[in-house]
Order: C-alpha cells, then structure tokens, then sequence
C-alpha cells in the first residue's frame, strides 16, 4: 500500500469566501476544503481519501483574526489557529476555557499551524475507520471497532448506533459550554448554527461529523456575551500529554453566587468530549448542580449522575470512572 | 524475475525506469533553479519519481513559485500536492530538514514559517508562497558560525544519534526569539511538540537553557 506521497490534485488558492464557495460547490465530492491540513494530510498521503480538487482555504484573510462584536460577544475566524486562540488577551479573559482547551490540542507546531475551523471540523480519530477499512462509517457494512476483539479503549460511552467513533476534539467541548455559534456559509449563503446542534452522530448521517455539506465552508465562530467571564474549567485526559487526542476532556462554564464557603451554582453548561460522537452536554449534572451550593458533596452528586445510562464497549470500562472524577473535580475547583 | 539465492524470485528493480524519469526531471529543475537540484540517492528518485509520474490535472496554482528561503530567493518547480519538506529536501538540496514520520507526529521536519515552529511535513509548498522560510541550514552566521542554540547543543552533548536534533533546535530557537529567558518548564513545553527516541529530552533543555543563558548547565 502506497502511504507515503500524495496523490496529485489541482489546488486552489481563492481569497475570498465566495471564491472558496463557488469552487466547492462547482466540484461537488470531488472537491476537499483544506484548513491547516493537518487532518486532511493524513488522509491524502494514507491514500484513503484521493479529491481531485483541494480548496486551500488559508489566503482568504476574512476567515482570520478575533473580534469583539457589536452585542458584546467575541468572533473568532475559522481559519484563526489555535496558538492564535490560545494566546488572545481577549479570550484569555473572557473566554479562558476556549484559551485552555486550544493550549491542549496536539503539539506546539501543529497549534501554529491547525486552525479552530479545522479543529471542530476533523474527522474521526477511530484507528479502523482511520487504516481505510471499509466501515460503516466509510460507506460499508461493518463496524470493526464494537466486536468481541475489537479494540475500543478510546470509543465511546453513548450514543453507538453502528459506529463507535468519538468527537476527538478538545474545542469543541469548550464552545459547546460557551453555548457558541457556527456561521456557515454555503451554495444557498449565510446560515448559524448552534454549536450544539453544529456536531452530528451516526443516527443522522454516520459518514459525517458536523452538519456542513458539500459546498460549505465553516467562516466563524461566535461566543456569546451572556458566558464572558463565566467560571471555568477545561480538562484533558489523555495517554500522552503532546498529540494525543483526549480519552476524555471536560468544558465548564458557571455562574457561581455567593461568596467564601457559601458559594451558589446559578447557572452551569458543562460538557464532555470524547465519549459520544459529539461534544455531550451533560444536562442530567446541569439540572442536578443548579441552584446548589458549589460543595465537595455537590460535585460528588453531579460525578454520579454524569455517568448515568454510560453502555460501555469491551474494552472502555475505564472512561466512566474517568469521567464520574472529570465531572466531580469541574463542578468542585471551577 | 531474478533468481534468488533461496528460491524465491523477486520483481527485478526497474532501475532503468527511474533513472530515465528522474534525469529528465532532473534536467528541468536544473533549468528552472539556478543553484540546481541537490537530488542524490535511489530512495529520493524513487520518491520524485512517484510524484512526476502521475502529474497534476492542469488548472489551479501556478507551478513555478519563487520562495524565500533563508533568505535567497529561491525559484522552484512545486507539485500542487508537494509538502514544503518535500521541496526543500528534494528540489532545493537542504537536506538538514529531516523527514521522521511524515505524518506531523515526530518534529524531525520542523521549520521556521516567519519566525514560528511548522512541520514542513504537513504543509503545503504552495500554502507558504511569500513567507520567510528558516531551515537549520540558515541559522549559520555569515562566517559560518554557529548559532548559539547549535553551540549550545554541542556544550552541553544535547543530541545522541542526532536524527531529531535539526528538529528540535528549530523549536528552540523559535522559543527563544519570543521569549529569550525562557523558564525550564516553558522550554519543554515548546519542545513538546519533537520527539527523541534515544531520550535525550533533558540534555536538549540542558542546551536550551545554556542558550538562552550562556551557563553551563548539566554536572561535570
């Protein structure tokens, strides 16, 4: 098996947005949009994935830089990389879970060059789907990941329908709980989409991760004013401490009342990356810690019912303590 | 097929087939870079080879490019699917950069895009058309000395085999043009992203911090 050059394809270079959208949308499946290309790389030179046609969308300035907006909120360009986003006083002050999250993602070199756009846009990490077998979530009849010998440490916790895979990225958990806004633009124009609703699992469509199509380009991200300067906390589990994706990562924001020892939870969004095809919202801990006093035993509580319902495959039995502590301790040190 | 000593016959090498692609390849570059092409070696003929062969549908960018390499302008051929490792290793002859895992995941490749850390694995050629591209072959001074981090690592007997040290090198001194008094923690954190696999992660800060300082760091 040839893993080593490329294959040829045409590149690309428009700098504007609608440029980038009329080419996706005159090349159809055979187009591929290409961000920092770090995912997108593995894939060309695997040969798994061979497009004809590869939009590189990094001369396009208007799709770079953060900004604050005219409601308070913060955009952040999609193709802004995420030593950019890790390094703005702006979203270091504000927005310090998203600050924290894009600090964990991969190794130095590749936050200089990935972008956050790409960051929520990768594809799944799952080593069968990612050797080029022909899996239900590469167009075939078989998962190889949800059998007796398969090997699923890093699959998921809910959420399986005939695909295992998990969201493997460490943003999108952080702007899940910042409730942000993806603005997509598209062959029909402008449209957002919460973040919420952004990320799709195999029950809606198993070969894709997020809800944009063919022809659509991700140009920004959007975090509301209503959670700058909320309290947060980012965690990151993961085998290794440079590259590797999370086996579980935790995003928290809250609203925390009260002072000293006398601390109430007034509002909380608190997510987990990692354990489902995408970013889960645990609003079973949401509806549990709201309201209560921010205690060890509160935290204790909400660790429990985060990991309510958890079907654990063979051999990932080991993510729902994990997650039960990452739950516990965010609701505790936020 | 050749017979082979213990039976088994292997496909005869096509070595007349590379070469006759690979001299007329070479012929063009020679014509299009006025240095010409450092291209030496049966794997790295194999490898341009591999990409002459199947050629680039026309339309797209534009192939002859002019890049700023350590500061020469330096005009090349570039595949639209070419990484900048690629090019500069193979088409430009600056074999410092090393190709580990091509897959982003080593830093053997690591070199300075304006100033900051890539993995020129995992970039385009193409993507870095006007930028200031730094390879460990430009870090000399204009008598041919050292850089200071390149001193350091010899002080401080940073590499062993020495594969990944371009690599890592190149992440120091990006660390320290942002940041020239780096604690040792930060350090390690910019080093994170380039592996060593003899393990000579702490004789590597050992160098950064020399550098960054000019004391002797590691015990006697």
């Amino acid at each position: 098996m040839a893993r080593d050059m490329m294959s040829a394809f045409e590149l690309y270079q428009p700098d504007t947005v609608e440029g980038a959208v009329e080419l996706l949308a005159r090349f159809g499946e055979e187009g591929w949009a290409l961000a920092g290309g770090n995912d997108s790389f593995d894939w060309f030179k695997d040969r798994i994935k061979r497009p004809k046609y590869v939009v590189d969308l990094g001369g396009i300035a208007a799709l770079k830089g953060i900004r604050e907006t005219q409601d308070g909120g913060v955009e952040i360009g999609a193709l802004t990389t995420l030593t950019e986003v890790e390094r703005s006083p702006v979203i270091q002050n504000r927005y310090k879970v998203l600050a924290d999250a894009a600090r964990r993602v991969a190794s130095p070199q590749i936050r200089n060059s990935g972008t956050i756009g790409g960051n929520v846009c990768q594809d799944a990490r799952c080593w069968y789907y990612r050797y080029g077998v022909n899996c239900y979530r590469a167009g075939g009849n078989t998962c190889y990941a949800d059998t007796p010998e398969g090997q699923n440490r890093e699959h998921c916790l809910w959420g399986a329908d005939r695909c295992v895979a998990v969201s493997p990225s460490d943003t999108a958990p952080a702007l899940v709980a910042l409730d942000a806004t993806m603005v997509i633009v598209g062959p029909g124009g402008q449209r957002e989409v919460k973040a919420e609703q952004f990320f799709i699992g195999p029950n809606i469509d198993i070969e894709r991760m997020t809800v944009l199509e063919d022809g659509d380009v991700l140009t920004a991200i959007r975090l509301p004013a209503e959670w700058s300067g909320a309290r947060f906390y980012f965690e990151k589990v993961a085998d290794r401490n440079t590259w590797d994706f999370p086996l579980v990562n935790i995003a928290a924001a809250m609203k925390v009342s009260g002072a000293g020892g006398a601390e109430t939870v007034d509002q909380i969004r608190i997510v987990a990356g990692a354990v489902q095809c995408v970013p889960r919202r645990l609003t079973v801990v949401e509806e549990v810690v709201r309201g209560q006093p921010k205690t060890a035993e509160t935290a204790t509580l909400a660790g429990q019912s985060a990991v309510r319902g958890a079907t654990p495959l063979n051999f990932n039995h080991f993510k729902i303590p994990l997650l039960q502590n990452l739950v516990t301790r965010a609701i505790r040190d936020a | 097929m050749a017979d082979n000593p213990n039976g088994r016959n292997y496909p005869e090498p096509r070595f007349d087939t590379f070469v006759s692609k690979a001299t007329s390849r070479r012929q063009f570059i020679k014509g299009v870079i006025f240095s010409g092409a450092a291209v030496t070696g049966g794997g790295y003929l194999l490898s341009l080879g591999g990409c002459a062969r199947e050629g680039a549908p026309a339309g797209g960018v534009e192939r002859l490019l002019t890049l700023n390499v350590n500061g020469q302008m330096r005009p090349v051929d570039v595949l639209p699917h070419e990484t900048l490792a690629m090019t500069l290793r193979y088409k430009l002859g600056l074999t410092g950069t090393k190709l580990g895992c091509d897959r982003g995941e080593c830093g053997a490749c690591t070199v300075l895009v304006d100033g900051v850390a890539h993995y020129s694995c995992s970039t385009l050629t193409h993507s870095v058309r006007g930028r200031e591209i730094t390879t460990i072959e430009g870090l000399e001074g204009p008598n041919g000395e050292l850089h200071k981090v390149q001193q350091a690592m010899i002080d401080e007997l940073g590499p062993q085999c020495g594969f990944c040290t371009p690599g890592q090198i190149m992440s120091a001194v990006a660390l320290l043009n942002e940041n020239p008094t780096p604690t040792r923690e930060e350090a390690r954190h910019a080093l994170s992203g380039n592996l060593c696999r003899c393990g000579a992660y702490d004789h590597y800060l050992n160098a950064v911090m020399r550098a960054a300082n000019g004391e002797r760091v590691s015990q006697a």
